[in-house]
């Protein structure tokens, strides 16, 4: 019985709509309170404790000052699960609309978790030679919270897709593995081919790698101590040389991280990654793309 | 103070929300008959004796909430000539008074042993109410970190879930003596001895077995789910090896962690190791070609729905866990 303790909130937040509804219906009958208002209300107070209304204003400005976000509607889109069933591992996709070209393309996409303790989840550097700028990664999430993914075209024009997912406790919650093991087998990495989803995008590959990526809001069993942050915060992936995909990473990412992504349709050569952490552990592995596209 | 009362404490301002949560609420049992003691009212809670001094109390298939006290695993305890072992203590402080309530209903003999089969709340917040009797405290050799690990995480969730007043006294009380895997611990209750055995990563990564020698029943904590589907929190490949393991095992039945107070061994695990196979078959090869965990997600398990409680709450996790697990195979 554990997941249900990782996803508690959600069933705490229908009971409380339960009772919201059952007191708002018994309060309507004694006042002239008009429901709109407390509808509003019971809405705000759905997300969880220490919800910050105002972190998106906080971030934006942080982030992009008065530049102009458009509605990433046939740029980019944002798939999560509505409701997430680990929050420390949410898969999310996010999904660029047309292949990259040489005069149009996604240069970078940043992914934005509101509520996190580090709102930055990571930015996706991409080039023309990327193919398409669709990624694919899993997240921790510690509260109820909007996601951002804001893509900025090689001209500058910046769009952004939103989604709301409820889940908590994604990134205090510590994994299973024991901490020794799990900075032993750091390193380890996998890449798969995968089929493409679009026509001229090229072919389209999983790198997995074996790190605990470490939150620095996890507890260390032994000395009560907050384990400190260690985490891969970048992957540079080329093709035959030819940058593919960079990623700055950020404790947002998933324990042993997930990244899909697109390389083109260049199958000579070989597909590398290089992945550093914050101790400055480098980690390097060469796959031969016509290898992987027999798999 | 029951929490009705203190309920009432809390609203006295607001007549009609006391008035509602009254009739919200259960209704306490009445104390002088176990049978028909709920997990939310007062007096001892009721147990079964499945075999001769082994008492088991049957949790709820239900998650944790203000109307259950967290009475959703199953508890009990084991009586010697000379004093008693407690086995899981439920999922809160109220919980587990209630707990050695029943215990006292059955012997005055000490409370001498407090043992957790594993970190989960469900089957832990109820230690500190055997305190006063100055238990030895056993769990698992990787129990103490993960309570630490875990605890203000549980603690600040059975707060949301039950209420601060629900939740009054539950604390983290973690093992006085622990067992290491492959170690296996005898304790001696009088008349009767128990084998606590650590296992390797399964439903978590520190699961505790208990088997009494007199009866030869095992008190299985959550390596065996019934009725109530099975949650992932350690390795699904590891728990399929250990219940193979435990398969040769000369028991004369089990107390699973969650369904009935006894079941016959080894048919009490048939169900979870079809579900397992479903799971593991359904993935492995979502995985193989390439497959994304919401694909995984909107798939695997459906044959199994209609088998379990609560499978729609726990089976998206599942699928969810045990994809990343199979990734590297």
């Amino acid at each position: 019985m554990l997941s249900g303790w990782r996803q508690a909130l959600i069933t705490g937040e229908a009971a409380f709509k339960a009772a919201a509804v059952v007191l708002l219906t018994a309060f309507m009958a004694f006042s002239t309170v008009p429901s709109s208002a407390w509808a509003e209300e019971t809405r705000r107070d759905d997300v969880s404790p220490g919800f910050n209304h105002d972190a998106w204003n906080d971030i934006r400005g942080m982030l992009y000052e008065d530049q102009v976000i458009k509605d990433g509607k046939g740029v980019i889109s944002l798939t999560a699960p509505y409701r997430a069933e680990d929050a420390a591992i949410v898969p999310i996709t996010i999904a660029a609309a047309k292949p990259q070209t040489k005069g149009e393309f996604i240069e970078s996409i940043t992914l934005v978790i509101d509520q996190n303790p580090s709102p930055v989840a990571a930015v996706f550097h991409l080039t023309p030679d990327s193919g398409l700028a669709t990624i694919d990664t899993r997240i921790r999430i510690n509260a109820f919270t909007d996601i951002r993914a804001i893509a900025k075209m090689n001209d500058g024009r910046l769009f952004m897709a939103t989604e709301f997912i409820k889940a908590a406790g994604g990134c205090s919650t510590p994994g299973l593995s024991e901490m020794d093991e799990a900075i032993a087998r750091a390193g380890k990495m996998k890449m798969k081919f995968l089929a493409s989803d679009m026509e001229g995008a090229g072919g389209q590959a999983q790198l997995l790698i074996r790190h605990p990526n470490f939150s620095g809001l996890q507890m260390d069993q032994i000395s009560g101590d907050f384990i400190p942050a260690h985490y891969v915060d970048s992957i540079e992936v080329t093709r035959g040389g030819a940058k593919i995909l960079g990623v700055e990473g950020d404790i947002s990412l998933s324990e042993d991280p997930s990244i899909r992504f697109y390389f083109g349709d260049d199958t000579s050569g070989d597909i590398s990654a290089v992945v550093t952490d914050t101790h400055g552990k480098t980690f390097s592995k060469s796959w031969p793309v016509s290898k992987l596209a027999k798999n | 103070m029951s929490p009705l009362v203190s309920l009432l404490k809390n609203f006295t301002g607001f007549p009609v929300l006391v008035l509602l949560i009254l009739t919200m609420a259960p209704r306490p049992a009445l104390p002088s008959d176990p049978a028909q003691a709920s997990s939310a009212g007062p007096g001892p809670l009721a147990v079964e004796e499945v075999a001769a001094g082994v008492f088991v109390h049957t949790g709820l298939h239900q998650d944790t909430a203000r109307e259950n006290h967290g009475d959703i695993a199953n508890i009990g305890f084991v009586v010697g000539t000379g004093g008693v072992a407690v086995i899981d203590t439920g999922g809160s402080y109220h919980l587990g008074q209630r707990l050695y309530d029943a215990v006292r209903r059955v012997t005055e003999l000490p409370v001498l042993y407090v043992i957790n089969t594993h970190v989960h709340p469900d089957h832990i917040f109820g230690n500190a109410a055997f305190a006063g009797d100055g238990p030895e405290y056993m769990g698992h050799v990787k129990l103490p970190r993960q309570m630490a690990a875990r605890g203000d995480f549980y603690l600040g969730r059975l707060k949301e879930l039950i209420g601060e007043a629900g939740a009054e006294g539950t604390k983290i009380v973690p093992p006085t003596r622990t067992v290491a895997i492959g170690e296996p611990l005898e304790i001696d209750l009088g008349g009767r001895t128990l084998t606590l055995t650590a296992h390797a990563v399964a439903h978590t990564n520190n699961d505790l077995t208990v088997l009494d020698s007199k009866t030869g029943i095992l008190w299985a904590g959550d390596l065996v789910f019934m009725e109530r589907i099975p949650s992932l929190d350690g390795s699904i490949l590891g728990w399929k090896k250990v219940l193979e393991r435990m398969h040769g095992m000369k028991i004369t039945k089990v107390i699973p962690g969650h369904g009935p107070a006894s079941a016959s061994w080894p048919a009490a695990q048939d169900a979870q190791s079809r579900y397992f196979d479903v799971l593991i078959e359904g993935i492995r090869p979502i995985v193989q070609r390439g497959g994304t965990i919401p694909a995984a997600v909107a798939t695997v398990g459906k044959s199994e729905a209609d088998q379990w409680v609560l499978f729609d709450d726990y089976n998206p996790g599942n699928v969810t866990n045990v994809f990343v697990e199979l990734e590297w195979e």
